[in-house]
C-alpha cells in the first residue's frame, strides 16, 4: 500500500467530511489511483455490511418502562414532603452554583448577558480549527511585529497590540482577520513546540479584566481577559500552562 | 435499582426541567444503549450502565445548554463505560490505541462482501478491536455521527477523527479477512 491517501483523505471522502474543494481533488486522484479504487469499494462494501447487518441494538422495553417509572417516581417525591427551609437552601445553592458555573465558563453566547464577550466558545474553536485548515492559517506571513501591526491598519476599525515573543518561547509567525459573532477580528499566530496558538483581538467597552480560568472544549483550550479597551482570547491544543504564559506575557 | 432518580434534594428537577428531559433526552435511549452494548459487549451490562448514565444525564441536565443532545447524553454514556470497564475489565482498556499500524495489501470488496455478509462474524471482528476504535465504529457507522459529533463525545480533536476511522476500518478489515488462502478456504 504506497498511496497515503487510502489511510487518510479516502476516509472523509467516504464520510462525506471533505468540502467542495477538495472532494473534487480526491475525484480527480480517484481516476489516475488503482489503488485508492479498490480500497474505496472495500471500504463501500464494508460500510454496507456494518449498515444493513442488523448490529443496531435497541433499549429493550423493560429498560425504558424502568427509566420512566424512575423519573415519574422523582417527580412525585419533589412535588411532596419537603421541608420549606431546606429547599430554600437548596434553590439558593443551585442559584449560586449556577452564577459560579457561569462566571467561570466564559465565553458564553451574547444573549446571556451584554457584558460578556460577543461570541461563544463553539465560534471560537470552529475559527481556530478552521485556521488550522491548510492555507487558512495567515493573510500575512511575518515573524517581524513592525510588519505585522501596519498591515491591520485600514483592514480593521482598530488596531490590535502586536508584539513577538519569540525570546519567550512563542514566536510570531503570523497574522490573519477573521470573523468572531459576526465581527471582524484580528487574530495573531504564535507558535510553541510545533502547537499553533491563535490569539484573537477585538475591542470591547468592559472594564478590564484578569485572565480568566481555563476553558476546555473538543480538546482545546483557552485563557480570556480584556485589558486596555481589548478583549484577548488565547486558544490552542497546546498545555494550558503554555496559554497561560503566553497570555502573561500579552498581559504585561 | 428502582427509585434512582430520587437522588439528593438538589438534583430534583422542575416539572418543567423534567419535560424538557422526556423530550430532548430520553428518545436516545436507544443510542445510549447502543453504545453501551457495544462498548461493553454485553446486553446485561449495558442495561445496568445505560441506566446509570441516564441517571448522571438527569442530574446533570441543568448544566445542558442546549445544542446536541444526543452527543451530550452519548458523552455521558461514554465516560460512565469508560468508568465501568476500568472498574470491572481494566485488561481491555490497555490495549494501545496509537500503535502503528503495518501496511496491509487491500483487501478485494468482493472478498470483503462475502467475509462480511454475516452478522455473527461482523460480531466477532468488532468485539476483538479495541475499544478505542470499536467506538469510533460505531458511532459512525451504526449512529450516523459526524466527525464533529464524534469529537465531542470520545473527546479526541476533531482533527484525528479521520485518521482514527482509517485505522479502525482497517483493523476490521483485518480482523474480518482471512490471515491465509488455507485459512480462508477453510472458513468458506
Amino acid at each position: 500500500m504506497s498511496c497515503d491517501y487510502t489511510r487518510t483523505v479516502l476516509h472523509g471522502y467516504l464520510d462525506g467530511e471533505l468540502d467542495a474543494t477538495r472532494s473534487a481533488e480526491f475525484e480527480r486522484h480517484l481516476e489516475g489511483c488503482r489503488e485508492c479504487a479498490t480500497s474505496l469499494g472495500s471500504e463501500e462494501s464494508l460500510r454496507s455490511s456494518l449498515q444493513h447487518s442488523g448490529l443496531y441494538e435497541n433499549a429493550p422495553v423493560a429498560l425504558r418502562k424502568k427509566i420512566r417509572a424512575g423519573l415519574a417516581a422523582a417527580n412525585n417525591s419533589s412535588a411532596g414532603i419537603r421541608i420549606p427551609a431546606w429547599r430554600w437552601l437548596a434553590v439558593a445553592a443551585s442559584i449560586l452554583i449556577l452564577a459560579c458555573i457561569s462566571w467561570f465558563s466564559w465565553p458564553r453566547p451574547a444573549k446571556d448577558s451584554a457584558s460578556t464577550a460577543p461570541f461563544t466558545a463553539a465560534e471560537m474553536i470552529d475559527a481556530h480549527v478552521r485556521s488550522l485548515q491548510p492555507g487558512h492559517l495567515t493573510d500575512i506571513a511575518s515573524t517581524d511585529q513592525h510588519t505585522v501591526k501596519p498591515w491591520f491598519d485600514g483592514k480593521l476599525a482598530f488596531v490590535p497590540p502586536v508584539k513577538d515573543y519569540a525570546d519567550e518561547g512563542f514566536p510570531l509567525i503570523g497574522a490573519r482577520l477573521d470573523v468572531l459573532g459576526g465581527q471582524n477580528v484580528a487574530a495573531l499566530v504564535y507558535t510553541r513546540r510545533k502547537h499553533i496558538i491563535n490569539v484573537f483581538v477585538m475591542p470591547t467597552k468592559e472594564p478590564d479584566s484578569g485572565i480568566h480560568a481555563p476553558g476546555l472544549r473538543q480538546g482545546y483550550q483557552w485563557r480570556h481577559w480584556r485589558r486596555q479597551g481589548m478583549e484577548y482570547c488565547a486558544v490552542s491544543d497546546a498545555s494550558d500552562s503554555d496559554i497561560y504564559e503566553l497570555a502573561q506575557l500579552i498581559y504585561q | 435499582m428502582s427509585g434512582v432518580f430520587q437522588g439528593k434534594g438538589s438534583d430534583v428537577l422542575d416539572t418543567q426541567d423534567r419535560a424538557r428531559f422526556e423530550q430532548l433526552v430520553l428518545p436516545h435511549l436507544d443510542a445510549a444503549f447502543n453504545l453501551a452494548r457495544w462498548l461493553l459487549k454485553s446486553r446485561a451490562d449495558s442495561e445496568d450502565v445505560a441506566q446509570e448514565a441516564m441517571l448522571r444525564a438527569y442530574r446533570f441536565f441543568r448544566g445542558f445548554h442546549g445544542g446536541d443532545a444526543r452527543a451530550w447524553l452519548l458523552q455521558i454514556v461514554r465516560n460512565t463505560c469508560y468508568t465501568w470497564l476500568e472498574k470491572n475489565r481494566p485488561v481491555e482498556l490497555m490495549t494501545e490505541f496509537d500503535e502503528e499500524l503495518h501496511p496491509q495489501p487491500s483487501v478485494s470488496p468482493e472478498a470483503l462482501a462475502i467475509a462480511g455478509a454475516n452478522r455473527e462474524r461482523l460480531t466477532r471482528a468488532l468485539e476483538t478491536l479495541p475499544p478505542r476504535f470499536r467506538e469510533v465504529l460505531v458511532l459512525r457507522e451504526l449512529e450516523g455521527c459526524s466527525y464533529k459529533e464524534i469529537a465531542s463525545i470520545t473527546a479526541i480533536p476533531i482533527g484525528t477523527v479521520m485518521s482514527a476511522l482509517a485505522r479502525a476500518r482497517q483493523r476490521l478489515q483485518r480482523a474480518l479477512t482471512p490471515a491465509s488462502p488455507q485459512e480462508a478456504a477453510r472458513e468458506l
